[in-house]
């Protein structure tokens, strides 16, 4: 009897260690069936999303669905992207019209616990600000007191400009538009004095403005906004590919592989954790249900985060932020990533 | 037994019970089938939302609301703010529309060509467009806040609205209103006397002049003496801009300029109809009758046109009120707005939120539908 159950053991054991049994995952099997991923971006915004005029997506949360879609299906180029406004967002993605959102979509309590979506990691810490007129003379947002401030109805700015100021009983009107670049327009045309969103989405749209030189962002930050990729519930293996993909890429900067170091690290780096990242050891590709130079292909066709982050915000682009806290946890930023163990 | 399945009657019943059974059955099964799955996908449902706090600002309303209050609340400011706008734009697209629509039969080139002109540009530009060029049109005419048009230092108008003083006690205020009602209600009996002595008699009286005194300066006077009364909370400049008093914001006139000029333009139309309905036969013989011009169509004309008009027109208002969503292109709190925009999104619950500002667009349309109909037969020709 102790035999049966010791053979039928070894049995199993050898059975599972011969092809990892992967849980069913119904939106992989549906992108590799269709040969694209579908991913939710922003309508339109600067260094995040932003279509340029051949029509070509550029962008941070846009190359990360760029970086995904070279992870699983082995070519960046292998995205569709759908526009989404602020209201489109959510349904958009419960009803499985998109895969992720990949948006400025800030993770809130409230969103992760009332609509059927997950948060899965952080690609931007983002902060509230104002941009104002200069010919204002407003040095801090205190100064705002009694201003009409234009902002995009339903993003957490809206609610968190109405917070601020009530917390500090100043008196200012809150102008709702549906759409961001309308908010903007209005703001342009002196309907208001002000308008409120995360100083990264400002330093991109402030490039919408008639004339740029003549408005001023604040710096200082009345909110954290961090912000990543958001998956639907459900298909946990399709949410732990979204999750290590981003890893992944904030990994590869941490351990200095780069898209144009990557062949030369892959054939001569004795780090442990570079060849478990790069598919030499481990074979974690496998473990997802992916090929094993995931990583590697990610890193080869759009680079690591810090590439991703100079070429499309950061010092490469028009927008020139710093990385502050979206710098490595070695370097005086908050971005981290688990160990590839 | 046969001949009761044979009745008429008893298979209309049958088939008419049928068809709602099964109606009802279908729009059980699909909200049942939603709910099981937005559970399976953990999204929250049901209407407890509406007694969360809203958080949501809005900076036009006549209900009172802070964003401290509940969704239920910003829902009601919201259907204020579309009932308000709809009601003003209905009122003045009649107005200008009926206008037009004389305009347009007039036998003057000038007026004629004119009103035409207006009633094809309307009727061939998309609304969206008329809405934001009338905003940004608004705001462009308009000063900055510093540089405010300024009428006796009590009204104020700018790119921020027109800011105009509100009494801080309104107790008189009530009081006059009540005084006019009265004044109104004694005028209504008193020319219904005066014509019943008229016609017994055949002695005069002059309403119009008793008229004038109590509806309009009594009146006048008793909300001089209101106003007198209290204090007054006066629109100052302060940082950037006028605070204190009420404010009429400019999206509230954009969009009732948009929809009233707009609907117009298809009024006129409706009463060119209707007035052409009306046979020439009807008007050589009021006129052989030898009833002044002005007679003509006030007497037989309009009377016989109204029956043609009113069930067209019913359609104008009814497609105004539901094109005064557009104020959310322009950020006007109506209800789409503030409750399909910032409520739908602060809360997520899309199917709770639309299937609710279907049922109150549907309610207001039925109730107008309603009311224009019961006018119609009111209005409807005697004929023998």
């Amino acid at each position: 009897m102790k035999f049966i159950a010791l053979a039928a053991a070894a049995v199993f054991v050898a059975g599972t260690a011969q092809a990892q049994q992967l849980a069913p995952s119904a939106t992989l099997d549906a992108i590799k069936a269709r040969g694209h991923i579908e991913c939710g971006v922003h309508l339109g915004l600067p260094g995040f999303s932003f279509a340029n005029d051949k029509g070509e997506w550029t962008g941070l949360d846009v190359d990360y669905c760029k970086s995904l879609a070279a992870a699983v299906l082995g070519d960046s180029t292998k995205v569709k992207f759908t526009p989404t406004s602020v209201q489109q967002r959510w349904a958009v993605l419960q009803s499985g019209q998109v895969d992720l959102l990949s948006r400025n979509t800030t993770i809130t309590f409230s969103r992760n616990a009332t609509l059927g979506v997950n948060f899965q990691g952080i690609n931007f810490y983002e902060g509230q600000t104002f941009v104002v007129r200069t010919k204002a003379k407003v040095a801090a947002v205190k100064d705002l007191a009694d201003a009409t401030i234009c902002v995009a109805a339903g993003s957490t700015e809206e609610k968190m400009a109405a917070d601020w100021f009530r917390e500090r009983n100043l008196k200012v009107t809150i102008i709702n538009f549906q759409k961001n670049d309308d908010a903007i327009s209005a703001y342009d045309q002196g309907r208001c004095d002000a308008y409120t969103a995360g100083i990264g989405a400002l330093a991109g749209q402030r490039i919408k403005f008639k004339d740029p030189a003549e408005h001023q962002i604040l710096t200082e930050i009345i909110s954290n906004d961090p912000q990543g990729p958001v998956t639907r519930w459900g298909d946990e293996r399709w949410q732990l590919v979204v999750r290590w993909v981003l890893n992944a890429q904030i990994a590869a900067e941490a351990l200095g592989v780069t898209s144009k170091n990557v062949d030369e690290m892959k054939a001569k780096s004795q780090s442990a954790e570079v060849r478990r990242l790069l598919g030499v050891e481990g074979k974690f590709g496998g473990m997802m249900g992916l090929s094993d130079d995931w990583a590697y292909n990610l890193i080869k066709q759009v680079g690591n985060y810090g590439e991703s982050y100079e070429r499309t915000v950061g010092m490469g682009s028009a927008l020139k932020l710093a990385r502050g806290a979206n710098a490595l946890w070695t370097k005086g930023g908050l971005l981290f990533t688990p160990p590839f163990q | 037994m046969k001949a009761f399945l044979r009745d008429r009657k008893v298979r209309d019943i049958f088939w008419q019970v049928l068809a709602s059974v099964a109606l009802v059955a279908v729009v059980v099964f699909f909200v049942k089938n939603a709910s099981d799955n937005m559970v399976k996908a953990g999204i929250a449902s049901g209407f407890n939302f509406l007694w969360r706090d809203s958080g949501i600002e809005v900076p036009f309303n006549l209900t009172g609301y802070k964003p401290s209050d509940t969704i239920w609340a910003l829902l009601w400011t919201g259907i204020v703010n579309t009932l308000l706008v709809s009601v003003a734009s209905v009122f003045l697209a009649t107005v200008v529309g009926f206008t037009v629509g004389l305009m347009r039969l007039s036998r003057n080139w000038l007026l004629s060509t004119l009103a035409a002109v207006y009633i094809e540009f309307v009727r061939n530009i998309p609304l969206l467009f008329f809405v934001l060029f009338w905003y940004f049109g608004v705001l462009a005419a308009l000063p900055t806040p510093k540089e405010s048009f300024d009428f006796l230092g009590l009204i104020f108008l700018n790119r921020r609205g027109l800011s105009i003083p509100t009494p801080n006690d309104v107790s008189g205020f009530h009081l006059a209103l009540l005084a006019v009602l009265v004044l109104v209600v004694v005028q209504i009996v008193l020319a219904r006397w005066a014509r019943a002595r008229q016609a017994r008699t055949g002695q005069d009286f002059p309403v119009w002049v008793v008229g004038f005194v109590l509806c309009g300066a009594l009146p006048l006077m008793l909300f001089v003496w209101a106003g007198a009364l209290t204090s007054w909370d006066l629109p100052i400049l302060r940082g950037f801009n006028y605070r204190g008093g009420f404010v009429l914001v400019p999206e509230f006139v954009a969009l009732f300029m948009a929809l009233s000029t707009y609907t117009a333009g298809f009024i006129a139309e409706v009463v060119r109809g209707g007035i052409q309905s009306v046979r020439q036969g009807q008007l050589d013989a009021a006129r052989a009758l030898g009833l002044t011009p002005g007679r003509v169509v006030r007497l037989v004309v309009i009377p016989q046109a109204m029956p043609v008009i009113i069930p067209p027109i019913t359609s104008q208002y009814l497609n105004l009120i539901k094109n005064s969503s557009f104020g959310a292109a322009i950020a006007y709190p109506e209800i789409v707005a503030v409750f399909m925009g910032s409520a739908l999104v602060a809360t997520g619950q899309a199917i709770e939120i639309i299937a609710i500002t279907l049922g109150i667009y549907l309610t207001i349309g039925i109730a107008v539908s309603i009311f224009m109909n019961w006018y119609n037969a009111r209005h409807k020709l005697v004929t023998r």
